[in-house]
C-alpha cells in the first residue's frame, strides 16, 4: 500500500459465486488516489469478476465496498458511472453497427434543446478526442468495419476521456500493437499525474511492471500477493501466479535467436499475388508441411484480411490459392475447410457460441467425422474431455455453458475445437491472446507440436512474442504488402519492429 | 499449470438455492409457454362446464393439426433467427394445386389437368419444394433479408393460386389426401395422427441430428458457425425449404380437412403458425427453443380459440384478447432471452 493516502476506493472480503461456482473468496483490494494498480494471475483467477463488482456490473456479492471512506453499493454499472468509475472490459463492448462517434458518445450523445442529436457536433467532438489519443479516423464510419485493434483502442479512448475518476482496463492491450501500447502508456501516466486512479489487468508481466506503480496477484479466487512495483520482479509475479519453478516460462526475445533452415518439405499452400482493396497489395507466399509461418505487422497491416481469404471468409480482388499443388477457389468457409484448411479467429465474440455448452463448441468443427447423420453426444463430450485436459481449461467442466468461463479460458477453447482432427493447415490469428504465462506455454507446445507432426500452420499476430515464439520463418506486413523475410537468419524483437 | 484448478466446486450443498433459482432463470422461456397452458386450461375448465371434456379436447386437438403441420418447419426458420411468411400462401397454393391436378365433378368451372392421384400429390409437393428453394435462393445467393424474401413469395404463391383457381372453388382431392385430412382410424382423425408424427419427426431431427445441431449453431451465433467451417448458406436454405414443404404438407391435408379448395383459405394460419412458435418460447434471436416448445405453443394457441367459444363473450372482444395473450407471451419471450443473457454475462 502506498503510504499516507486514504484509498479512494476499499473492498473487504469480497466473496462471488456464479451458482455453485466460487470466482472470488474473501479478496481484500485498496486503490489510493494517482496510483495505478496492476492485476496479474492466472486465467480464471477472478481478476475480471472482481473489477465487475467495482463497476457495478455484478451487483449481487457478499462483502464490503467503500468509496471514498464511505460504504456504499453499485446496484448498475450507471450507478458506478454515476461515482465516476469506468471500464473497458476484456471482451470488446462495443456497439458494431453505430458510428465511431455513437460510439464514443455512447449513452450522452450532445442534443439540442429538442432532444435531437446533434450529429455535425458529434462528430467533431469525437474526431477531436481520438486524435488527442492519436487515431485517426472518420468518426462517421460505421464501427464494426474497422480492424479490431481499432475498435479496441476506440473503446479505450472513450473511457480514458470520459472524465471518470476511477478507470478499470482489463487486458486493453490484447489487441494492440507496439506503438499503440506505447501511446497508451503514456495517456495513463499524464491521467495519473491528474490524480486518476488506474486499474491494468495484463498478461504481460513486463507492462505490468513499466507501468504500475502497485501490482497484485490473484489466484484461485483470492489475492496472494501485493507488492511495489519496484521493489518486485517478473520472476517473483510468475511464482506468485503459477507457483515455483515456472519462472522462466516467459521469454523476453531481447536477444537474438537463429530461425532454422527451410526444411525440403512439400509445400502446403501457396499464396500468389493475393490483393484485396486497400488491405492487401499482391502478397505471395508457401508454407511447407511442418513449418510455422509467422506473420507480423502492425494493428491495420492486412494481416486480418489476408487470413480471412486462407479461410475463404473474404474473397481477393487478385492473386490465387493453391492447396498442395491445386488451384483453389474459396466460395465459403465451408469450401476451405474441405481443403484442410482449420481458422482461429482474433476475436472470441465471432467465434464461440456462448450460450452453448463448452463441448458443443470444441465438436462443432469435428462433428462431420464423428457422426454422419445422428449426434453422439458421449463421443463428443469425450473429444472434448480430452481437449479441456490437454489445454487445462478450467473449470473442466464441459457441460458449463461457454459464457461462464474467463476470457483466457475461452480462448483456449477456441483452439481446442480444432485439435481432434488436426487439419492440413492452421490459420491461428493471436492464437495466445488473453492467456495467462502457464498457458502461452502450454500452447506454444502444443502449437509446435502440431508443426511437428507435418502440419502447416500460419501464426498472425501484432505481438512479436507471440510470432518469435511460434515461428520458423518470418514474413513482416506492412500496409498490404510484404516488406521483409526472416528465413535462416538471427531475429529478435526489435529486428522485427524495426521491419514493421 | 500444477495448481490449474482455479476455482472451487462445491457439490450441491449450501448453494442449492441460488443454483435452483439460476436453473429456473435459465428455464424461464420454457416455463412461462407451460405455466401460461395450465392457466388457461384452469379457466376455461372453471368457466365453462363444456370445456374440459374428452369430446372437447378431441375438439382442439383437430382444430390445431393444420397450423401444427405448418409450424413444424417455421420452427426450423425461427430457430435459424430468419423467418418464413410465405407459409399459409404456400400451404394455399399446394392445396389448390393437389386439387388442381384431381379430376374435379363436372359443375366445377376450373380448367384442371386431371392424373393419378399420386402424380398430383407428386407434383403438388414437388411445387412447394420449388417455392421454398426460390426462396432459398433469394435468401443465401442473392442475399435478400428472409423478411421480404417471403414477403415477396407470400404475393406469388397467392398469384400462382389465383390462376389456377380463378376465383372458383374445387373440393376433390386425391384419396389418400382426402383420407388423411378428413377421416378418422380407431376414432382418432387421421390429421392428428400425421401432425403428431411430423411434430415427432422434428423434434427427432433438431435433437439427435447433425443437421439440427447446425441449425441450433447457425442461430445461435451465425459468425462463430461460419468460423466453425459449417455451410450456413446450406444450412439456411435447407431449413427455407423444410418450411416450404411442411407448409405444403399442411396446405394438402388442409384442403381435405375445410372440404375445397380456394383462395386466401389459409390466410389466418400465418399469424396462427408463428405466434405457436414464439408464444412456446423459441427465441426470435434464433438458437433457442425446439418443437417441444412450439407444441406448447400450439396448445396455448389451441386451449385459447376453443375455450373462448366455450365462454359466453361478445365475439368481437375475443379478437382483442387473443392479441392481447399473444403480446404478453412475446413480451416474454424476449424477457426471458435478456434474463439468459444477464445469466451467461
Ligand atoms: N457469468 C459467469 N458465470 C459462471 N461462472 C463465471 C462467470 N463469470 C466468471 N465465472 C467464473 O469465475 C472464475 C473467474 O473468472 P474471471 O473472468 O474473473 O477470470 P480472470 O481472472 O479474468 O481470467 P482471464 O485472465 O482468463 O480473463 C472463472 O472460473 C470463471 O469460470
Ligand atoms: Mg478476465
Amino acid at each position: 500500500m502506498p503510504s499516507g493516502h486514504q484509498p479512494i476506493l476499499e473492498l473487504n472480503d469480497i466473496t462471488k459465486t456464479f451458482g455453485g461456482v466460487e470466482a472470488l473468496r474473501g479478496v481484500d483490494f485498496a486503490l489510493s488516489p494517482g496510483e495505478i494498480h496492476g492485476l496479474v494471475g492466472e486465467n480464471g483467477a477472478g481478476k475480471s469478476t472482481l473489477m465487475k463488482i467495482i463497476a457495478g456490473v455484478h451487483a449481487d456479492f457478499s462483502g464490503r465496498l467503500k468509496l471514498d471512506g464511505r460504504e456504499t453499493r453499485f446496484r448498475s454499472v450507471r450507478d458506478a458511472h454515476a461515482a465516476g468509475i469506468a471500464m473497458v472490459h476484456q471482451e470488446l463492448s462495443v456497439a458494431p453497427d453505430l458510428s465511431v462517434a455513437e460510439n464514443v458518445f455512447l449513452g450522452n450523445q450532445p442534443t439540442n434543446r429538442l432532444g435531437f442529436v446533434q450529429w455535425r457536433r458529434m462528430a467533431r467532438e469525437a474526431g477531436e478526442q481520438l486524435k488527442r489519443f492519436g487515431i485517426d479516423v472518420d468518426p462517421m464510419s460505421r464501427l464494426g468495419d474497422l480492424p479490431i485493434g481499432l475498435q479496441q483502442l476506440i473503446e479505450i479512448a472513450r473511457v480514458l476521456f470520459s472524465g471518470a475518476r476511477i478507470i478499470i482496463l482489463d487486458e486493453p492491450t490484447s489487441a494492440l500493437s507496439p506503438p499503440e501500447v506505447e501511446r497508451l502508456f503514456a495517456t495513463l501516466k499524464r491521467l495519473r499525474e491528474e490524480g486518476t486512479s488506474i486499474v491494468f489487468i495484463s498478461h504481460f508481466i513486463e507492462d505490468i511492471l513499466r507501468v504500475s506503480d502497485v501490482v497484485t496477484v490473484f489466484r484461485n479466487g483470492r489475492k496472494v500477493a501485493e507488492a511495489k512495483a519496484a521493489e518486485t520482479s517478473k520472476s517473483a509475479l510468475i511464482e506468485a501466479m503459477i507457483g515455483k519453478g515456472r519462472e522462466a516460462l516467459e521469454e523476453t526475445y531481447t536477444h537474438d535467436i537463429m530461425l532454422p533452415s527451410p526444411a525440403e518439405k512439400p509445400v502446403v499452400l501457396n499464396a500468389s499475388g493475393l490483393s484485396l482493396a486497400r488491405s492487401l497489395r499482391d502478397v505471395s507466399f508457401d508454407v511447407r508441411a511442418g513449418e510455422v509461418l509467422g506473420i507480423y505487422g502492425f494493428m491495420g497491416c492486412g494481416q486480418l484480411e489476408l487470413a480471412r481469404i486462407l479461410f475463404g471468409k473474404l474473397r481477393p480482388d487478385q492473386g490465387t490459392l493453391a492447396v498442395a499443388g491445386n488451384q483453389k477457389t474459396f466460395r465459403s468457409t465451408a469450401d476451405a475447410r474441405r481443403a484442410g484448411i482449420a481458422f482461429v479467429p482474433e476475436s472470441r465474440r465471432d467465434m464461440l457460441f456462448h450460450q452453448e455448452p463448452v463441448y458443443k463448441n470444441i465438436s462443432i468443427s469435428v462433428l462431420d467425422r464423428i457422426s454422419s447423420l445422428l449426434l453422439k453426444p458421449s463421443r463428443e463430450r469425450e473429444i472434448a474431455t480430452r481437449q479441456v485436459d490437454q489445454l487445462r481449461i478450467r473449470p473442466a467442466a464441459v457441460e458449463l455453458d461457454l459464457g461462464m468461463l474467463s476470457g483466457g479460458n475461452q480462448q483456449k477453447v477456441a483452439l481446442a475445437k480444432w485439435l481432434s482432427y488436426p487439419p492440413r493447415l492452421l490459420v491461428l490469428c493471436e492464437p495466445t491472446r488473453g492467456m495467462d504465462v502457464g498457458a502461452k506455454n502450454d500452447v506454444i507446445h502444443i502449437v509446435r507440436d502440431l508443426g511437428a507432426k507435418g502440419l502447416a500452420i500460419i501464426v498472425l499476430s501484432t505481438e512479436p512474442e507471440t510470432v518469435l515464439s511460434l515461428a520458423d520463418r518470418v514474413l513482416v506486413l506492412k500496409r498490404g504488402a510484404v516488406v521483409r523475410e526472416f528465413s535462416n537468419e538471427r531475429i529478435s524483437k526489435d529486428r522485427l519492429l524495426e521491419a514493421a | 499449470m500444477t495448481s490449474g484448478e482455479s476455482v472451487t466446486v462445491h457439490a450441491s450443498d449450501r448453494k442449492r438455492p441460488h443454483r435452483l433459482a439460476a436453473i429456473l432463470r435459465s428455464q424461464m422461456r420454457n416455463i412461462a409457454p407451460f405455466l401460461t397452458l395450465i392457466c388457461l386450461f384452469a379457466f376455461f375448465s372453471a368457466a365453462s362446464p363444456s370445456f374440459a371434456t374428452l369430446d372437447n379436447l378431441g375438439n382442439i386437438l383437430t382444430q390445431i393439426s393444420v397450423t401444427g403441420i405448418i409450424a413444424v418447419g417455421l420452427t426450423f426458420v425461427i430457430l435459424c433467427a430468419e423467418i418464413d411468411l410465405s407459409i399459409a400462401a404456400i400451404a394455399n397454393v399446394t392445396g389448390i394445386a393437389v386439387a388442381y391436378f384431381t379430376l374435379q365433378e363436372s359443375y366445377v368451372n376450373i380448367a384442371n389437368v386431371p392424373m393419378p392421384g399420386w402424380a398430383a400429390i407428386l407434383l403438388a409437393l414437388a411445387l412447394c419444394a420449388l417455392l421454398g428453394l426460390v426462396n432459398a435462393f433469394g435468401l443465401t445467393v442473392i442475399g435478400i433479408p428472409s423478411f421480404i424474401m417471403t414477403l415477396a413469395m407470400m404475393q406469388i404463391a397467392a398469384g400462382i393460386s389465383a390462376l389456377l383457381v380463378r376465383g372458383q372453388i374445387a373440393y376433390k382431392v386425391p384419396p389418400l389426401v382426402s383420407t388423411l385430412g378428413s377421416t378418422s382410424i380407431g376414432g382418432i382423425p387421421w390429421i392428428v395422427i400425421v401432425a403428431a408424427l411430423m411434430l415427432l419427426g422434428g423434434h427427432l431431427v433438431l435433437t439427435y441430428t447433425r443437421f439440427g445441431r447446425y441449425v441450433y449453431m447457425v442461430g445461435g451465433n451465425r459468425e462463430a458457425a461460419e468460423y466453425s467451417g459449417l455451410n450456413v448458406k446450406l444450412i439456411l436454405g435447407s431449413v427455407m425449404v423444410i418450411s416450404a414443404v411442411c407448409a405444403g404438407i399442411g396446405g394438402m391435408l388442409g384442403v381435405a380437412h375445410f372440404g375445397s379448395a380456394q383462395q386466401n383459405e389459409f390466410d389466418t394460419y400465418l399469424l396462427d403458425s408463428i405466434a405457436a412458435v414464439v408464444v412456446g418460447g423459441t427465441s426470435l434471436f434464433g438458437g433457442r427453443g425446439g418443437i417441444g416448445n412450439t407444441i406448447v405453443g400450439l396448445f396455448v394457441l389451441g386451449v385459447l380459440n376453443n375455450g373462448l367459444d366455450h365462454v359466453n363473450i361478445d365475439s368481437f372482444l375475443k379478437i382483442l384478447i387473443r392479441g392481447l395473450i399473444l403480446l404478453a407471451a412475446l413480451i416474454i419471450n424476449v424477457y426471458a432471452q435478456r434474463l439468459r443473457e444477464r445469466t451467461a454475462e
